[in-house]
């Protein structure tokens, strides 16, 4: 029996400022992980991985991460992926200051 | 200090063009990331978890004042105020725009400055002893070697894709400071029986997944062979080192598993081809890069002055005991400025900070600065009569902490808060550790103790060679806290041993606090070091603190 996929969202870094990024389900890139589509579906997420990747004009590094659904959008489980949706927990620096579309 | 010629400008200019035009062609699309990566990352360009990292060289930490104005500069024009000062004497930048970095480059240049060669699996920033040129226990300035290292070692045809990145760390001195026996290449200077000043070639030292102490190559090589070997040496890794698994593709594995005398052979024969190759033009270099090294024009005082305001100022002289050490010349003094204020973050200094240190070395330390690879910043020649001008200044910008070598001048990599390699967080631990002994106000009781994290295994917090080392890990998606003691990066070089199973991130500060406090109990007197009462007595007394409940239980 295959293993049961586990929820993912298409994340990446901007590529002019290198901020971490998330893929929405109408394709754009948010800053926001709780804008970001929540993939169940194993060939889903590999096709929007290769989709995400295609567009290196606008961001690099796209990979796929383990998330859940939340409240009010995906959460990260994993607290890598924690940290990339708030910035360095020294200085009140990244996504701790501003929140905007790429 | 060395100053950039016609050809050192040029290349440096040619570089920066070059690289201007990869960006452009990055962002219009003409460039995927696949292809312009390897490019970004041979001009020190890193992308990290929330931005792009510059890593800018300070070779061998040496910079001036212009220099670190500079540096100043470009922390406020393209950044967001501040650098960090890293292990290897370089200085990153956490928050660069792709876009801005060609003019970032380009204001380096305006100051004979560069990022080349501080990423990619290439010679590294060549590190050296600190106190460089100023320090009482040398034998001769190793910079200019160093910088004779850098011009050898910089866009070398034959070793730009070597099997991984390859580091190299020199030392005039007879304390290790440089810490060469966890190098690649370590070069400590020595004199042969003739008295004539040459090298003690070590090799395959290094820390990481596989920590190693390097291992002696040559217990004396002439000054005027230095080169030529290291090209030898560097070429026979290039050949043998593995290509095959990027975890055994360092050179001290090399080393390991073809053996030292194998190594020795063919590096020997190698050097024998090529030493002829040399034509003695390196050596006419050389002499111009010495030149270049001389010493400061140093002035005589009286230091009545120093002293009285020793006996007047109880902060100023707990300071002086601290952060000051032993000059070769009379009346002067090395000053060790700490970027390790209790709760900072360790190596981090503001632009304005940067501004204060340059101007305090143009003022009264021969216009010279060194960055440490403990990630502190040192004005290496400074006459004692000027010392409580300098402290008074350096107080004004929260830059007087007196806790060098003391548990709160933790080494700390930037883990998890910007590395993307990183497995956990070392940054917040060190501020925890710093600000919890600042509170018992035991530092000064303790006395030297070398507390080093890094929040992953590739070790570049050097927590195998800290008197307490910390390893950051991912313990089924928790962050865990591993340690280590025993470890040493002096001349006595050691690699710490694991103590037992590690700790969470709540558990970890309480846990150093158990051992240091423990280690006051266990010393023999207040003279007896951490690391010596470590030696005298091994691991179990301090295992027995760390697991009080596992001791117990054994004992039941």
């Amino acid at each position: 029996m295959s293993r049961a996929f586990t929820p993912k969202v298409v994340t990446a870094n901007a590529l002019l400022e290198g901020d971490a990024v998330w893929l929405t389900e109408d394709n754009r890139w948010s800053r926001d992980i709780r804008e970001a589509e929540l993939i169940t579906d194993e060939a889903h997420g590999d096709l929007r991985l290769l989709e995400a990747q295609a567009r290196a004009d606008e961001i690099a590094g796209a990979y796929l991460a383990d998330a859940k659904a939340g409240e009010n959008g995906p959460e990260p489980t994993h607290f890598r992926e924690t940290f990339r949706t708030r910035g360095p927990s020294n200085y009140a620096h990244g996504k701790q200051v501003e929140l905007s579309d790429v | 200090m060395y100053k950039y010629n016609d050809f050192d400008e040029g290349f440096v200019r040619s570089r920066v063009a070059q690289f201007r035009g990869q960006v452009e062609r990055r962002i219009d699309g003409s460039l995927t990331e696949d292809e312009f990566k390897p490019l970004r990352l041979m001009n020190g360009l890193y992308l990290q978890l929330h931005a792009y990292m510059l890593r800018v060289a300070v070779p061998y930490g040496t910079l001036n004042s212009g220099q670190m104005r500079q540096l100043a500069y470009i922390a406020d024009k393209w950044d967001k105020g501040y650098g960090h000062f890293t292990t290897r004497q370089n200085i990153q930048y956490n928050w660069p725009k792709l876009a801005d970095v060609p003019d970032m480059l380009s204001a380096l240049a305006d100051v004979e400055m560069h990022a080349i060669q501080t990423s990619g699996n290439t010679i590294r920033n060549v590190t050296a002893d600190h106190f460089a040129g100023a320090a009482a226990d040398e034998i001769e300035d190793p910079r200019a070697i160093a910088e004779l290292l850098r011009q050898w070692s910089t866009d070398h045809p034959e070793f730009q894709f070597l099997p991984r990145k390859f580091k190299i760390a020199v030392t005039g001195a007879t304390e290790d400071r440089a810490v060469t026996k966890a190098h690649d290449i370590g070069l400590r200077m020595v004199r042969n029986d003739a008295g004539e000043p040459g090298f003690e070639v070590i090799v395959g030292g290094g820390l990481g997944r596989t920590p190693m102490v390097g291992k002696v190559l040559r217990e004396f090589l002439p000054k005027a062979d230095l080169l030529p070997y290291c090209e030898a040496i560097v070429s026979v890794y290039n050949l043998l080192g593995r290509r095959d698994n990027k975890y055994k593709a360092r050179i001290k594995i090399t080393v390991h598993e073809n053996g030292l005398e194998k190594i020795q052979a063919l590096v020997e024969e190698r050097f024998a081809s090529i030493r002829e190759t040399f034509s003695g033009h390196d050596q006419a270099l050389l002499k111009d890069i010495e030149a270049a090294f001389a010493p400061p024009a140093y002035v005589e005082k009286s230091t009545d002055g120093y002293e009285a305001a020793r006996l007047a100022n109880p902060a100023f002289r707990s300071w002086t005991d601290t952060n000051l050490s032993a000059h070769k010349a009379d009346g002067y003094a090395i000053v060790s400025i700490s970027i390790k204020k209790h709760g900072a973050t360790p190596g981090d200094a503001t632009s304005d900070q940067m501004r204060v240190m340059a101007d305090l070395a143009e003022k009264y330390g021969h216009n010279e600065l060194r960055i440490s690879h403990e990630q502190n910043v040192i004005l290496p020649h400074v006459h004692k009569s000027d010392l409580a001008a300098v402290y008074a200044a350096l107080r004004e910008a929260d830059l007087a902490t007196a806790n060098i070598g003391l548990v709160s001048d933790i080494i700390a990599c930037p883990g998890m808060d910007y590395c993307a390699l990183a497995t956990a967080r070392s940054i917040p631990i060190a501020q925890e550790i710093a600000t919890r002994f600042d509170e018992l106000k035991i530092e000064h009781d303790i006395g030297q103790l070398k507390i080093k994290i890094s929040g992953c295994i590739n070790a570049c917090g050097h927590h195998h060679v800290g008197h307490i080392g910390i390893l950051g890990l991912d313990r089924a998606g928790v962050e865990n806290y591993q340690i280590t003691l025993g470890g040493d990066g002096t001349q006595t070089t050691s690699i710490g041993e694991r103590a037992g199973p590690g700790f969470s991130a709540d558990e970890i500060v309480p846990a150093i606090e158990r051992l240091v406090t423990g280690y006051l109990d266990l010393r023999t007197n207040a003279d007896e070091t951490f690391l010596q009462t470590y030696r005298r007595l091994g691991m179990a007394p301090f295992k027995a603190i760390l697991y009080p409940a596992e001791d117990k239980a054994n004992a039941a």
